[in-house]
């Protein structure tokens, strides 16, 4: 009964000595807006459908509208409906494009399978994680806004061990697909 | 004159005092929130002004824009009450306890307390137990059963507290000679009580935990067991007036425990000699020491739980304080 | 003139709240009515400059007995009063005789020739008296009590076991 209580208080004493060692270091707690985030460099955030940067294609839309993301996802939150392209005005190289394309990220579960699915890298999961907003309608993002790409305040680290790269909003990173 | 003197003087004082410890309460949330964050790595409130300092005002703002809701199914006049009751009871406690010196102002003497009753100590007992009717009743009114499993256990919890904590204030009692908190402080010029008083300050500070429904004690909130316990159907102003009730307790409380075991506003003498100022300085020090006690404890501690805190007050804690007297009588009556 | 009017406000409070005590058909109200009853009597103690018994008054009374109440009351969900039939049948009789001789002595006390309340202390600073009061003249009533505490205690324990068993 006294050993019992004399242990109990030295362990009450040591818990409370680590507490108070962990008073003194510094809080691990990133200041987000105003300190970038650090990410790792397969994170999945919200999507963005890409453009052709170079070659013969250059600023056409990469996405063929064949609906294979849509039909690949596990909870159908894509919707494509595809259009065919006209004569002199190519929105993408193929026959097809997509007329709409919409995503309801309230249902998306960011798996990366429309990613996996896609034929030509159109669709990808890029690192924006900020997606907060104001209505549902807001979060059902569309073609213009999927095209419209945007980068979190971070720092994405390098897959290797150990170094870790500042990376400057959109310029610099290797794009995946 | 006399008039002044007898009416105004306590009423200007008991305005302060309570003006004081609303801020003192408001704040202690802020405070808790910081050092727990502290305790935790992390920064904790820091976007309302700088270092999150117009927190409370937030909050109470917050608290006081909410829908005032009363669901149709409690005891209405008990449980608009409760919350009222509650901090009353916190805020009345504070009469007794001296926080400094007599001081001249205005060519009068004015001594730092309100009330200087000859059986202050009796008198910070029976507020306690008055106290925790806020939470009984509270808890019963809701009509809901985990307030009332909050409300059994508090009533539970206080009658089992309460024993051990009396106990080690009569060990107090024992050794200044006086249930008058004036003199209880200048039996301390020389040395606190907690030097005389270890294992007395030891199980004081436990139950007083338990008083104010701190963790690792906070068996009538448990929210993992009762949602929110005693406070589930409070919403609003009035879940606010039980919370500052508790945060301000935690100030009260730990007044009470600057005053008995850590030597109020005298000790050490040599400065609180220099300026009748600098024992309110000491006073408020040591009320924050206690206070970061409160926030260490209970950044460190879990929650233990109701059956063995019960066995622990009856079956330790009591016998514990009961030893603890019977030396201290002892040793008192050879010396 | 201020006494007087704080007594009239603490006694005519602390009489409805006794009469509400057995009025009122829910239980927990009656125990509130009985808290305000007895935080009343606190009131009037300070009155007599007895500082000690009215703190007393509220820690013992105020503070455990009626906490008890509740915690009992709660626990076996009686906060209703039933409608139950009365299993003595005479005990209304008895009952409204001693009440009848209650108000009888009422009233007698009521009459100067023999009121004789206690005056009101000259101190305040009295729990050193009282102390010595208990354990000196005192000590054999003192100690009695003390037995029959210990008695009571007993009993309840003895009681609450048989029912465990049976």
């Amino acid at each position: 009964m006294v050993r019992d209580a004399i242990v109990g208080f030295w362990h009450i004493l040591r818990a409370m000595g680590m507490t108070l060692k962990y008073f003194f270091t510094k809080p691990v707690t990133v200041q987000y807006p105003e300190q970038p985030v650090r990410l790792y460099p397969r994170f999945r955030g919200r999507h963005e459908l890409r453009r052709y940067e170079e070659g013969p294609y250059q600023g056409l839309e990469r996405c063929i509208g064949c609906a294979l993301c849509a039909a690949y996802c596990p909870t159908q939150c894509i919707y494509v409906q595809a259009g065919e392209n006209q004569d002199g005005v190519q929105r993408s190289p193929g026959e097809r494009y997509a007329e709409i394309y919409e995503i309801n990220l309230l249902r998306c579960m960011f798996c990366g399978y429309c990613e996996e699915a896609c034929p030509t890298g159109a669709i990808v999961l890029r690192r924006q994680f900020a997606l907060a907003d104001y209505s549902r309608d807001r979060l059902i993002y569309t073609q213009d806004r999927l095209l419209t790409p945007s980068e979190p305040h971070a720092i994405i680290l390098d897959d290797r061990a150990g170094s870790e790269q500042e990376r400057r909003p959109g310029v610099s990173g290797k794009p995946k697909g | 004159m006399d008039w002044v003197t007898d009416f105004w003087i306590p009423v200007i004082k008991a305005i302060v005092v309570v003006l004081a410890l609303l801020v003192g309460g408001a704040y202690m949330t802020w405070g808790e929130r910081k050092l727990c964050a502290r305790f935790q790595v992390r920064y904790g409130p820091n976007r309302a002004g700088p270092f999150g300092i117009l927190q409370p005002l937030a909050d109470a703002v917050k608290a006081i824009f909410k829908e005032e809701i009363v669901p149709h199914h409690v005891d209405k006049a008990i449980y608009l009450m409760s919350p009222g009751i509650s901090f009353a009871a916190v805020l009345i406690t504070f009469a007794v306890i001296p926080f400094g010196p007599q001081i001249d102002l205005l060519g009068r003497q004015i001594g730092l307390w309100i009330g200087d009753l000859q059986v202050g100590l009796l008198y910070l007992l029976a507020i306690a137990g008055l106290g925790s009717y806020g939470i009984v009743l509270g808890g019963w009114s809701s009509n809901n059963k985990y307030s009332l499993l909050g409300a059994l256990r508090a009533t539970a919890q206080m009658i089992s507290y309460e024993l051990p904590m009396g106990l080690a204030l009569l060990s107090v009692v024992v050794l200044a000679g006086t249930l008058n908190l004036n003199r209880i402080v200048d039996f301390q010029g020389q040395w606190p009580l907690i030097v005389w008083q270890p294992l007395g300050f030891l199980i004081f500070f436990i139950a007083i935990l338990a008083e104010s429904n701190r963790s690792p004690f906070d068996l009538p909130e448990t929210e993992n067991e009762l949602i929110s316990g005693f406070m589930t159907e409070y919403g609003g102003i009035k879940f606010a007036l039980y919370f500052i009730a508790e945060y301000t307790a935690m100030v009260v409380n730990s007044a009470i425990v600057a005053t008995l075991f850590l030597g109020g506003w005298k000790w050490p003498a040599v400065l609180s000699n220099l300026h009748p100022l600098a024992g309110v300085a000491l006073f408020l020090a040591k009320v924050l020491v206690v206070l970061f006690l409160y926030v260490w404890v209970r950044a460190s501690c879990p929650r233990v739980r109701y059956d063995k805190f019960m066995r622990f007050c009856w079956k330790f804690l009591m016998p514990l304080a009961w030893v603890n007297l019977a030396v201290t009588a002892v040793i008192v009556a050879l010396i | 003139m201020l006494e007087m009017a704080i007594f009239s406000i603490l006694a005519v409070v602390a009489v409805t709240a006794g009469i509400a005590v057995i009025a009122q058909r829910n239980v927990v109200h009656s125990a509130l009515f009985l808290l305000v009853h007895f935080c009343c009597l606190a009131g009037l103690y300070i009155l007599l400059n007895a500082q000690f018994l009215a703190m007393t008054q509220l820690i013992v009374y105020a503070g455990a007995v009626v906490v008890l109440f509740l915690f009992v009351v709660m626990l076996l969900g009686l906060e209703r009063a039933r409608e139950l039939p009365d299993p003595r049948r005479y005990q209304w009789i008895v009952g409204s005789l001693l009440g009848m001789l209650w108000v009888a002595a009422l009233i007698w006390a009521l009459f100067p020739q023999a009121a004789q309340t206690a005056p009101a202390l000259t101190r305040s600073d009295n729990v050193r008296q009282i102390g010595a009061a208990l354990l000196t003249d005192f000590a054999i009533p003192f100690e009695l009590t003390a037995l029959v505490l210990l008695v009571a205690v007993i009993g309840s324990l003895v009681l609450a076991k048989k029912k465990l068993e049976g």
